[in-house]
This record gives structure tokens, sequence and C-alpha cells, in this order.
């Protein structure tokens, strides 16, 4: 049935135009901003395929990957702490830091299977070396670091076997940086605009992001008098984490305001709080004046609070990278504006 | 058997060849060699010509059919007449369709007919050579129709609307020189075929989903419900009997040709020079130069538009080629945590 008639005299009874505008809803999708977000930069004008991301995004759930990435930097550099600690005779320092060590990396394997597709055929991991794969480097670096760390707990809880608790403590120390950063390249090394544009600072805000959440556990767990070397930990990674971050941002362009926006912008800036407090109360619990319970308050809230922001930080970073996946404008706005440099140089 | 071959393609630092480009870029002119295979055919891949799509999806249906993949999603989108959306671990070829407000090069745009008296011109039927009867199929040559709008043509239409055109586009992995999948999938699942093609193999992928944000244009995902990760093989079991994949096969305009890579380029090349005498100038060929981002993709296009307007990207460049830079920046990272550490020790404890 249609409305309009053609007569002698033209048509009559027509429609008097359309109503859908042909093509009106290509391009650029129009977004209602939340409250309190503030446009850096006037929005770029790109074209896409009826808004649609480009890229697929990751797949990875959020609780188990951000989670390892949590767990592997909190363990890598409490290994650090378990070494120091027994080295300078803080037996209580170690005794937490590798218990920690072993916990967490135990969990973040836990996470890293739970998070397959197919959780059996994780040893698949295992049939190759494979450099162009952070993935499989990290398998194999977890699959020599995590026994060394519960060999080196074992051996400190049971009292036993010094010698080969030294060694698997040693063992761990040397591999536990690898661990808390080579997760940054895991991110980084992909086509996720946010995660892949901060693959220079990235491994160094993982690396302060793992010496604050290890310092925070020490601080939390282990006796007041042998945390000293744990507040002076977190107040160096809390500068690294924090400085790497604002530097990261800076280099990234556009694809740093994902991290500036809704929900990784208050993670970010409860990691950022947190981080910053918790590095502020370790001095304040450290300072000569504070002794006993009042001390021992004060290191275990900044030992949370140290925990909780490192935590926030992998959570605010790993939803930034989808946020920036999920929206076509990440990926074709920098490539856009490459392609008009390149084309402009050529030119001259 | 795979292993070796992944490992050898996996190999990073090789130094930079001008000619033969590095293992994680630039161009790579013999992939299958650089994989370890020794007298492989002569790669392969697909010459997608838009210029000709009528989307009729029977790549889409022949992919879904020859490769048995399950049903992905029945949601009308509204958007266009392309309810698939975008590739997908269930979705190998997606036709994109693209409606835009803008006249398709060489297309005589906003010709008027309001002026015609079309039952005057009825009356005419059979009556004058320039309007046969209806047992006439064609016009005599040379003799414009009575009543003709001749000389009436604007590029904007009365009501000063421009005119639309649709283009369509069979969308397919691209088969990357530099395969971002390829190089993180930690399991070897993803391997460099004896064609220069990629392909998963389902009995070793572990479902990590580590290729899905790898690939810059959003090809391969994880199988909701199976766990493994999924994308086109370039049919990589009719390949090896001598057949063209199902798609090339099932395309009614040719807009989909399969073939060696040299010889699509050469074919692709002059047809663009053909649309472009013809007054299509927006033609324009993505993908298949060696030099960019990606080393070519053995899957390219002849694109009536800029690619992000198909929902491609347009400039990919394949994560793995900073990989070098990122190891270097990952270690320099791990020192300074452990220099931190040693700095937190060095006072002697209170």
């Amino acid at each position: 049935m249609t409305g309009s008639d053609v007569t002698r005299d033209g048509m009559e009874g027509a429609h008097p135009g359309r109503d859908a505008l042909t093509g009106a809803s290509t391009g650029r999708r129009r977004r209602r901003r939340g409250r309190g977000e503030q446009a850096m930069v006037p929005d770029a004008e790109f074209s896409s395929y009826y808004g649609k991301p480009i890229l697929n995004k990751p797949t990875w759930r959020p609780l188990d990957i951000a989670g390892y990435l949590y767990l592997g930097g909190l363990a890598g550099a409490s290994s650090l702490l378990a070494a120091g600690g027994q080295v300078t005779g803080r037996p209580g320092l170690a005794r937490v830091a590798k218990l920690g060590a072993a916990g967490a990396i135990s969990m973040s394997l836990a996470a890293l299977v739970h998070d397959l597709g197919r959780p059996a055929r994780f040893l698949n991991m295992l049939r190759i070396f494979k450099p162009t794969s952070p993935m499989n480097l990290g398998s194999w670096l977890l699959a020599s670091y995590a026994p060394l760390t519960v060999a080196a707990a074992a051996a400190d809880v049971a009292g036993r076997h010094r010698i080969v608790g030294a060694a698997a403590t040693a063992g761990a120390a040397a591999l536990g940086p690898a661990v808390a950063t080579y997760t940054a390249v895991l991110l980084a090394d992909t086509a996720v605009p946010s995660w892949h544009e901060g693959h220079r600072e990235m491994p160094f805000v993982f690396a302060g992001s793992g010496a604050t959440a290890a310092a925070g556990l020490a601080l939390a767990c282990a006796p007041f008098r042998q945390t000293g070397p744990a507040r002076r930990l977190a107040v160096l990674g809390a500068g690294l984490e924090l400085g790497a971050f604002q530097l990261m941002k800076r280099r990234m362009g556009l694809a740093a305001e994902p991290y500036e926006k809704g929900k990784p912008h208050w993670q970010l800036r409860s990691a950022e709080v947190l981080t910053a407090g918790g590095a502020v109360l370790a001095t304040y619990a450290g300072r000569p004046g504070h002794t006993g319970g009042r001390a021992r308050l004060l290191a275990a809230s900044a030992g949370a609070a140290l925990l909780a922001g490192s935590a926030a930080l992998r959570f605010g970073v790993f939803h930034a990278g989808v946020a920036s996946a999920e929206d076509p404008k990440y990926t074709v706005v920098p490539q856009r504006e490459r392609l008009t440099s390149r084309a402009r140089s050529d030119g001259d | 058997m795979t292993d070796d071959t992944d490992a050898s393609a996996a190999t990073p630092g090789r130094s930079e060849d001008p000619v033969r480009g590095s293992a994680l870029f630039g161009p790579q002119p013999d992939v299958a060699g650089e994989a370890g295979y020794t007298d492989a055919p002569a790669r392969v891949g697909f010459f997608t010509d838009t210029s000709v799509c009528i989307g009729c999806k029977a790549c889409e249906v022949a992919c879904k059919e020859w490769n048995a993949i399950p049903e992905d999603g029945l949601e009308l989108t509204g958007m266009s007449y392309d309810n698939t959306q975008g590739l997908g671990a269930s979705t190998w070829r997606h036709v994109a369709f693209i409606e835009q407000r803008k006249p398709l090069g060489g297309q005589e745009p906003g010709v008027g007919h309001e002026d015609i008296d079309v039952f005057a011109a009825a009356g005419n039927l059979g009556t004058s050579p320039s309007s046969p009867g209806p047992g006439a199929t064609a016009p005599e040559p040379g003799s414009a129709p009575a009543g003709a709008p001749a000389g009436e043509i604007s590029p904007v239409a009365p009501d000063g609307r421009t005119e639309l055109r649709w283009l369509m586009s069979s969308d397919v992995c691209k088969h990357c020189t530099h395969a971002g999948c390829l190089d993180v999938c930690p399991t070897g699942s993803l391997f460099r075929t004896e064609f220069g093609t990629v392909v998963v193999q389902e009995d070793i992928c572990n479902g990590c989903g580590y290729c899905v944000p790898a690939c810059p244009y959003g090809v391969i995902d994880q199988r909701r419900g199976d766990g493994r990760a999924w994308k086109c093989t370039l049919c990589y079991d009719r390949l090896g009997v001598g057949m063209e994949p199902a798609c090339a096969k099932a395309c009614p305009t040719d807009s989909i040709q399969f073939g060696p890579l040299d010889e699509l380029r050469e074919r692709a090349a002059a047809r663009v020079a053909q649309l472009h005498a013809a007054g299509v100038t927006d033609a324009r060929l993505y993908g298949e130069d060696p030099q960019d981002g990606v080393g070519g993709d053995g899957a390219f296009f002849l694109l009536l538009d800029e690619p992000e307007v198909y929902g491609l990207p347009p400039d990919p460049v394949v994560t793995t080629r900073d990989l070098p830079a990122m190891w270097r920046h990952a270690a320099a990272a791990a020192a300074s945590l452990a220099a931190m550490a040693v700095l937190s020790f060095v006072r002697r404890p209170r």
C-alpha cells in the first residue's frame, strides 16, 4: 500500500519527504557524555562503518586477567623482598614475602588457566618456545618461577633444607623482576591502541605497581621492626608507578583518552590516591616517634592502601584498553593522522 | 612438524634486509620460505573487487556451508542491509553494506523525471522508433528516447539532496605477510601454510584469546561455548586438492577473485587503471602494498572510499614490529625494580 497516486496533474498524496535520510547513520556515533567528563580536545572527525569497532575486543575476563597482572606483580616484587630479608637478617619479612610470592603466583596461574577457553590444554603453552609471543615466554617464565617460590616458602615454613631454600629464594629473586614486568609486554603486544601505544612506559608502571603491592603485603603482615625496606620500597615504587604513568599518558596522544573516561578513570584515580596515600602513610609510620600498636596500625593501613592501589591500577589499565578497542575512533584517527603526515612529508 | 616451522618463523632480531625485510616487519616476498618451507607453491590470496560486488552474500553462505560454521546471531541491526555486522569466530566472510549520500564516480545523479508526461509517453509506445513496444528489449542505437531530459543533468536532486550510492564489500581475513595473530600465538596453533596463508589448528588451540586483540583488522575471535579461536582458513582443505576457496567459487560477479598473489596484484592494478579511465576516481587498492605496516595482505581489496568507511583500519601495523623495543623496555623496567629493591635494603636495620 502506498499513500500516493500518479495522475495527469502529477503526484497526489505524496509523502512530503523521506523520514530517514539515506546514509545519515554512517559515520560518527554521537554519544552522551557522562557527568564530570570534560573534553580535553575537540571530538575528532572521522568516518567509520556505522560506528562499529574495527578491532575485536579482548575476550579476557577482567577478574582473571587484571587479577593475573596484579598477582604476578605482587609475587615478582615479593621475591625480591624475600631475598633481601633473608640476606639482611629479617626472617619475619622474608617469610611473609616468600609466602606472599608463592600464594600470589599460584593464584595468578589459577586465574590464567581459568581464563583459557580450553583449560585442559594449558600445557600446550609449553609445546614450543616462541620469543614473538609474550604469553609463550611468560608461560616458560612462570613454569620456572612458580616452583621456585613454592620451594622457597616450603623450606622456610618447614625450617629444613635451608640450602635448597636459599637457592630457591635466590632463583625466585632473579626471575621475580621479569615476572613483574613481562605482563606489560603481554598487554602492549596487541593492536589495542591504549595498550600498544604505552609499550615504552607500561613496563615501568607495572614494575612500580608490583613494588608497591609487595611492599604493601610486607607492611600489612610482617613484624613492624623488620619493615624498613618495605617502607622504602613503597615510596620508590609509588614514585616510579605514578611518574611513568603520567609520562605514558602524555606520550600516547589520543590513546590516552580512555584512561581519562568512565570506569577506568575512577579506578586509576583511586589507584593514584591509594598508592600515594599508602606511601605517605608508610613513611609516616616509620618515623622514630611511632612505636608499638600505633605504628603497627599505621603500617597495616598503609599496606592495605598499597595493595588496593596496585589492584585498582591493573583493573584501570585493563578496562581502558578494552574501551579503546570498542571505539573505532582510537583506531582510525591516529592511523589517519599518520597517513596524512606521511603524505605531507612525501609531498615535500 | 609445525613446531619447527613456527619456531623458525618466530625468531626475532633477524637483521633488517632492505630486500627481504625482517621476520617481524617489512616486505617479505617469500613468506612460505621464511616459515621454513622448501619448494612451496606460489603464495595465493584473494583480490576482492568491491566495484562489482552486488551484496548478494553468496560468499557468506558458501563459507558457512563449506566450513560448517555454526550460526552467528540472527539479529536485525536496522543500520543497513547488513545484519552480519562484522567478522568473528563464526563469521569468516562479511559483506559490508554502506549507504552514502554521495554519487558514484561516473554516475549521473539527479536526473529529473518530473516534467515527463508518462501517459503521453505510454501513448507513443510502439509508434516511434525511440519508444519501442513491449516486445522490444533495447532502444535503437544512437537514438535518445523521446522526452528524455537531455542537458538537465545536475549533481543535486531538485529538492537539494545529493544522490545516494551503495557500496558493498566482502571482508575476509587478510592473511597478512606479518600476521599479529600468528606472531603472538603461544601454542603454535596458528601457523603459516605452504600457500602463505595463516590457519588455526583447532586441535592445538587452547583458547588463550591472545590472537583476538593482536589482530589489527578485528578478524579472529574466540567462539563462545567452544572456547577456541577461529577464522578464515582460505579453505586450506580445498587448496590442498587444487580447488579455489568456497567464497570465490560462489561469487557470481567475480568480485572475489582467487589466485597466485602476483597475478592478482597485476589484475588489480589493471582494474584500477580501467576504473580511473572510466571516471571512477574513488577507486583505490587496499592492502596490496608489500611496503605497508603488515608487509602486504594476502587478501586485498579494491575500494571505492576510504578504508575506515568499510570498517577497515586505514594504516594497520603489525603489533610485533615494536616487540624488540617492548622487550628492551621490560628488561630496563625489571632492572629498575631490582635496583629499587637493593636500594631499599642498603640501610642497616634499626
